[in-house]
């Protein structure tokens, strides 16, 4: 089989996740530069007529794996289909999202396959013909340029790190014969807060810390809803109990890179900072002048966050007319 | 009911993190090592199934001999031995290499479930636990915020981006901890010294049948690490009062920075 690059598409209730875009875009880059096809793999029940839209993000080859038992992610169900693709296909990249999901399969196939994995990586170059992956350690204080030997070399991007790019690809759709094969794993149920904007796909991050002084966040809600954003919340927030530790922005928690991230009342532990550092525009609103958030902001306002982001809401709001 | 968790210890995270003069190592001095604080989450919910069920927990670590201390700690919040698979300080392995040990050294420790943190917070791989699984054929649930276990089976609630979903798999299983799942209890000062008379086995790679030129040459490696652009403290905005701030940064927002 003559080279190529696989992009794992994740789609929920047959919606394509941000990530996803930004997977094929970057895949359609490293087989511009080798000079090979990118082909698309998607996942799920009822997904060929979404599957279409991979397309436009340069995807060749798009191979629907549809079964019911693939309707709900399961590690050991995905993994086995999975496999039996790339050892089909035999890519030599694989790529795909960082999220929940992507790092779960992703670190699975890593052993199955015996492939080298850089696991949420922020930019992938070539060096003298060497795939080189950047990736964050020690929660976003070191970044590391990682080296892959063997195949396939498998990519894990994290969400917003790249940049998602239109490219015409072939686009023809592939039906792959799915074998489920030995499955122990089953689905019970799940809880998703629809209309929620996840946390490491938000373009804009509104986080409240210590500040807020309790649970009441609706200063803050308001603000990330005028933006259409999410909102996060500092270790101490979490650990007196006012946000759930899914809104944990840190090495603890998640590492966010938005477009805008917008702190208040949050002092900037070390630990946060981690988590937030590589955001566009830091704005910071804190009381005292003197917390380490501001030598990390681009803008800082000294105040009362009670006072001020009510206010910036409302001006958002005009701008927005 | 065997319990083992997968210990790692990593520098604190409040710890300032530099680069060695090697290029690809971090200084090691003047760091305080804790154990993972997601695998700390791993030994309290392992006590605490022992507590409900029954069993025995065993701390199973690779690392250099430093890692006693972590598994001592373990230890003395309740686990009841260890195991040290002994790499000599300075070798460099990746996570499927860690992975690749780990599920070796398991070989002769029964087990029923194997709990381990989701990450580690130095190499922050999301690797280890679900590719020892992998390496066990044996299931895994990854990101656990709550789990019960019923008739050899396992229900887990696991987080995924934008809520939590709810899978179910038979024993032996290995899971892994997501921050929520309980609330790590204190060592206390009669655990410290029971700790001290709790075995700690110590083996090499090859004890576990391992060959070290194997292991020498993970599929990963680092070439270089650098220090993230430093962000430098930028303006603060000056008005006379709350109002005129919230106009400023928005207009700021809006015309210089472009990010409304």
């Amino acid at each position: 089989m003559s080279q190529n690059i696989l992009a794992i598409a994740e789609q929920i209730e047959g919606v394509f996740r941000k990530v996803t875009f930004e997977a094929l875009s970057e895949g359609r880059r490293i087989a511009d530069h080798l000079g090979c096809e990118l082909n698309a793999l998607v996942l799920g029940d009822n997904i060929e007529s979404i599957s279409k839209e991979l397309e436009q993000f340069g995807a060749d080859r798009i191979i629907v794996a549809e079964n019911s038992a693939l309707f709900e992610y399961l590690p050991d169900a995905y993994g086995n289909v999975i496999s039996d693709v790339i050892n089909k296909e035999t890519p030599d990249v694989v790529i795909l999202g960082a999220s929940t999901q992507g790092k779960d399969i992703a670190a699975r196939l890593s052993a199955r396959l015996n492939a080298p994995l850089a696991m949420d990586c922020v930019a992938i170059r070539f060096e003298d013909n060497n795939l080189m992956a950047t990736r964050y350690m020690y929660g976003g204080k070191i970044l590391a340029d990682v080296m892959l030997n063997g195949k396939p070399q498998i990519l894990a991007i994290r969400p917003n790190a790249m940049t998602i790019a239109s490219a015409a690809g072939t686009g023809s759709i592939e039906k792959f014969e799915v074998n489920t094969g030995a499955t122990l794993m089953k689905f019970i149920e799940k809880h998703l807060d629809t209309g929620k904007v996840e946390l490491t796909e938000a373009d804009t991050v509104v986080s409240g810390g210590r500040g807020m002084g309790g649970p009441d966040f609706a200063v803050i809600e308001e603000l990330a809803q005028v933006l259409e954003g999410a909102v996060g919340a500092s270790r101490s927030a979490v650990d007196e109990g006012w946000r759930s530790s899914s809104d944990q922005v840190g090495q603890t928690g998640k590492v966010v890179s938005p477009n805008l991230y917008i702190a208040c009342g949050i002092s900037g532990a070390i630990q946060h900072l981690a988590g937030m550092s590589s955001s566009n525009v830091i704005v910071a609103i804190n009381k005292d002048p003197e917390a380490p958030i501001f030598s990390k902001a681009d803008y800082g306002i000294e105040g009362d966050l009670f006072e001020i982001v009510p206010l910036i809401t409302e001006e958002i709001k005009k701008l927005k007319g | 009911m065997e319990i083992v968790v997968l210990l790692k210890q990593v520098p604190a995270t409040e710890s300032l993190i530099g680069i060695a003069d090697d290029g690809v190592s971090i200084k090691s001095d003047d760091i305080k090592w804790v154990i993972n604080p997601y695998d700390e989450f791993a030994v309290e919910e392992a006590l605490r199934i022992k507590e409900a069920h029954g069993g025995s927990v065993s701390i199973l670590s690779v690392g250099s001999e430093k890692t006693v201390e972590a598994i001592r700690t373990a230890l003395a919040m309740g686990a009841d031995k260890g195991i040290l698979i002994n790499m000599p300080d300075g070798d460099v392995y990746d996570g499927l290499t860690t992975a690749r040990i780990l599920s070796a050294g398991l070989k002769e420790t029964p087990f029923d479930i194997i709990i381990a943190g989701q990450r580690a917070v130095d190499d922050d791989n999301f690797q280890v636990g679900p590719a020892t699984a992998e390496f066990l054929d044996i299931p895994h649930i990854s990101m656990v915020i709550k789990q019960e276990i019923t008739n050899g089976n396992i229900k887990c609630h696991r987080t995924v981006d934008g809520g939590t979903v709810v899978l179910e798999a038979p024993m032996p299983v290995l899971f892994t901890t997501q921050r929520g799942i309980n609330e790590p209890r204190y060592a206390s000062l009669p655990g410290i010294m029971k700790a001290k008379k709790k075995p700690i086995d110590m083996k090499t790679i090859t004890d576990i049948g391992l060959d070290p030129e194997t292991v020498g040459k993970p599929l990963t490696k680092i070439v270089s690490l650098k220090m993230p652009p430093e962000r430098k403290g930028g303006i603060m905005i000056e008005g006379d009062s709350a109002q005129a701030k919230a106009a400023e940064i928005v207009k700021i927002l809006h015309d210089e920075a472009k990010v409304l």
